[in-house]
């Protein structure tokens, strides 16, 4: 199959329609509006139906309602609007209907900026609204990782019933690269969805989608039938990528855009003679912990590079649990990293470390 | 000569009352000689022979208390 | 003997957790009868809002989705878009529609979305303890109003069906009121034309039924029914404000 060009935003569109999306409720807010824009033209074509929203609540409302009905739906924002959505998400988890959400990352807090950030770490990987549940959070690294791991995250959406998360920054919204669309056999068996309100002519009893337990009893043994899931997830859905771990005196923890940044100054530091690893988290939730038993005896430290006060330094702490301390290099406000940067990071604390 | 019979299911009305607002003859009232089993005086008419069966009372219950039928 | 009024199949043997004299347990029979009546209810999916009323998944004898506060014409919409030749409606109080749920009622109006709103107005917020609500009227007393609503604090009581009347695509909007049995006939009568209007695929439609709330009014309830007469209808007036092929 020939390799297209395509930009970030449209590209998402396309692997979405690819995957089976038929469905797409959305709200413009930069720097992700070529993603609903994109679906308003293409949608139609495919018998699928686009509806640009009042608001971001209203679209994962919609969502919500799609998902119960049977859909393969999807809806796309900016941090500010996915805090918007919180309130939607934690209902379509605990009322346990599936559904993709779209990322593209943006400089915060609240207003903030429309420039890349990887600030919004802690609301996507802590479930983000109330209660104990979570998200599958996938973060690709560039257009045609994400847009292969477009069929899992619908498929998974399914499997698990829960709502899945795509996670993008700014650039990789905007950015343009050649992309495959790939043909890829589903990894799971889809039950069929017989849970879902299509009406029951009268057949059957009436299905409901809730997320509503009053007795303390029945919510307990909800949230232990959630976290179930969760924990089925952390067993068979982890996803990363270690590079250079090999001899490594200082392994860097980077995901998305930042990596390949990371990648870049990792090629330089070894012409120096510094040997710098990389563990590339690919799903953000559920974080790759056994990832850090691969690291070698060799590492004095661990390194987060996050566009971000740093968000995912705490993940890595636990992950690390003790063996090795963790330092973090972030730019913010949606400033990049540059390879000198990180460079000048690792000498100041391989300096140290000797 | 009833023109209709109401039946009320006793043990699942509310003793609310709205119904004795309805009835155009006035033979509905709650039987304050007995508790149902949610602890309210129930609905009833005692005097079945006046009613008109127009289900007005049945029109007005929250609970679907009442059942009407007509000759 | 004909049997001429019995329990319609359209609500499910659950007995309902409403207040004695609540008058969601008549408006809930209403829509279950003319769903029955109109032969829909294997292909009906309701919405439940936030309120006295979240429950109602649990009465309604069809498929249904509980919403988050407010947001229930957003889900019908979502519901809808997938299953277009099915019938959706949302049942909302006045917390759930008129305070926190302006922009989705006003948008489904907008969009004319084929859905149909039942929407219960009885002037306050049942579920949490009678907090003032968007309805309540000047005067009334509310647990967060508790020397009674002022217009300098909190202006006038929003007129919903007047105001959902003025767009486009609302082509159904009546207000009713339950307090009497000839007024529960209108309100039947409302109901069906409003689900006759999502059938025939007019546009949006909304029943506002004036509605009472013993509980937290503080009165019984059959003094209810006099204070709903006395008070709400003056104010809110009934009757039909829009329906399809009428200029207003």
């Amino acid at each position: 199959m020939a390799k297209v060009l395509m930009k970030g935003n449209e590209a998402i569109g396309a692997a979405a329609i690819k995957a089976g999306c038929k469905y797409f409720f959305g709200y413009p807010i930069t720097p992700q509006n070529e993603l609903p824009e994109y679906m308003s033209r293409e949608m139609p074509k495919v018998g699928g139906v686009f509806l640009q929203a009042e608001s971001e609540v209203s679209a994962i409302n919609m969502v919500y309602g799609a998902s119960g009905a049977g859909a393969r739906v999807m809806t796309s924002s900016s941090s500010p609007g996915i805090a918007l959505k919180q309130e939607g998400i934690t209902y379509i988890a605990g009322a346990e209907l599936p559904c993709v959400i779209v990322n593209i990352v943006r400089g915060g807090p609240g207003l903030g900026g429309i420039q890349p950030a990887q600030s919004d770490y802690n609301q996507v990987t802590r479930g983000g609204g109330n209660g104990d549940y979570k998200l599958l959070v996938y973060a690709p690294a560039n257009l045609q990782e994400m847009v292969d791991l477009m069929q899992e995250a619908f498929d998974a959406a399914d499997y698990y019933r829960n709502p899945v998360m795509m996670v993008g920054d700014g650039m990789i919204g905007q950015m343009m690269e050649p992309i495959e669309f790939k043909e890829s056999k589903s990894r799971f068996e889809l039950p069929l969805k017989d849970w879902v309100t299509t009406g029951t002519k009268e057949a059957r009893k009436p299905n409901i989608i809730n997320s509503l337990f009053l007795d303390p009893a029945e919510l307990e043994n909800h949230n232990i039938r959630l976290q179930a899931k969760y924990d089925a997830m952390k067993e068979n859905e982890v996803k990363y990528e270690a590079y250079n771990l090999e001899n490594a005196e200082i392994v860097i923890v980077a995901y998305g855009t930042t990596s390949r940044i990371v990648r870049n100054a990792i090629i330089d530091l070894k012409e120096q003679g510094i040997n710098v690893g990389l563990i590339r988290p690919i799903t953000l939730w559920p974080f790759p912990e056994k990832a850090f038993d691969l690291i070698p005896d060799s590492c004095k430290s661990v390194l987060s590079v996050e566009m971000s006060m740093g968000q995912m330094i705490d993940d890595i702490k636990i992950a690390s649990n003790g063996r090795w301390p963790v330092h973090f290099y972030g730019r913010s406000g949606g400033m990049i990293p540059t390879p000198e940067g990180i460079i000048g990071k690792v000498k100041e604390l391989v300096g140290g470390a000797k | 000569m009833a023109k209709g019979k109401v039946t009320f299911n006793q043990d699942i009305c509310k003793g609310c009352g709205l119904c004795t607002t309805a009835c155009p003859v006035k033979i509905v009232t709650m039987d304050t000689s007995k508790m149902n089993i949610k602890g309210f005086h129930p609905a009833t008419v005692f005097e079945m022979d006046k009613c008109i069966g127009c289900a007005n009372c049945a029109m007005m219950c929250p609970d679907s208390v009442i059942t009407v039928e007509r000759f | 003997m004909a049997v001429v009024f019995q329990k319609t199949k359209g609500l499910t043997d659950k007995e309902t957790h409403y207040c004695p004299g609540c008058t969601h347990g008549i408006i809930h029979r209403l829509v279950a009868e003319v769903l029955e009546e109109l032969d829909v209810l294997g292909d009906t999916i309701g919405v439940a809002p936030v309120g006295c009323s979240v429950l109602a998944y649990d009465y309604f004898n069809c498929d249904m989705q509980e919403a988050s506060h407010g947001r229930a014409p957003a889900v019908a919409t979502g519901i809808k878009r997938v299953q277009p030749d099915k019938v959706v409606f949302t049942y909302q109080g006045d917390g759930d529609l008129a305070s926190i749920g302006t922009a989705e009622i006003v948008h489904v109006a907008h969009r004319g979305e084929k859905i149909t709103t039942i929407f219960v107005n009885n002037a306050i917020y049942g579920m949490t303890g009678g907090q003032m609500a968007p309805t309540t009227l000047i005067g009334q007393r509310a647990t967060t109003a508790p020397l009674g609503r002022t217009v300098e604090h909190s202006g006038m009581p929003l007129r919903v069906s007047e105001m959902l009347a003025t767009i486009d695509g609302a082509a159904f909007v009546e207000r009713v009121s339950v307090d009497t049995p000839a007024n529960i006939r209108k309100t039947k009568k409302a109901i069906k034309e409003a689900f006759q209007c999502q059938i025939d695929r007019k546009g949006f439609s909304i029943v506002e039924v004036l509605s009472t709330c013993p509980t937290n009014w503080g009165m019984t309830p059959i003094d209810a029914l006099k204070w709903l007469a006395d008070n709400l209808i003056p104010y809110y007036p009934i009757g039909n404000f829009r329906r399809p092929g009428e200029e207003k």
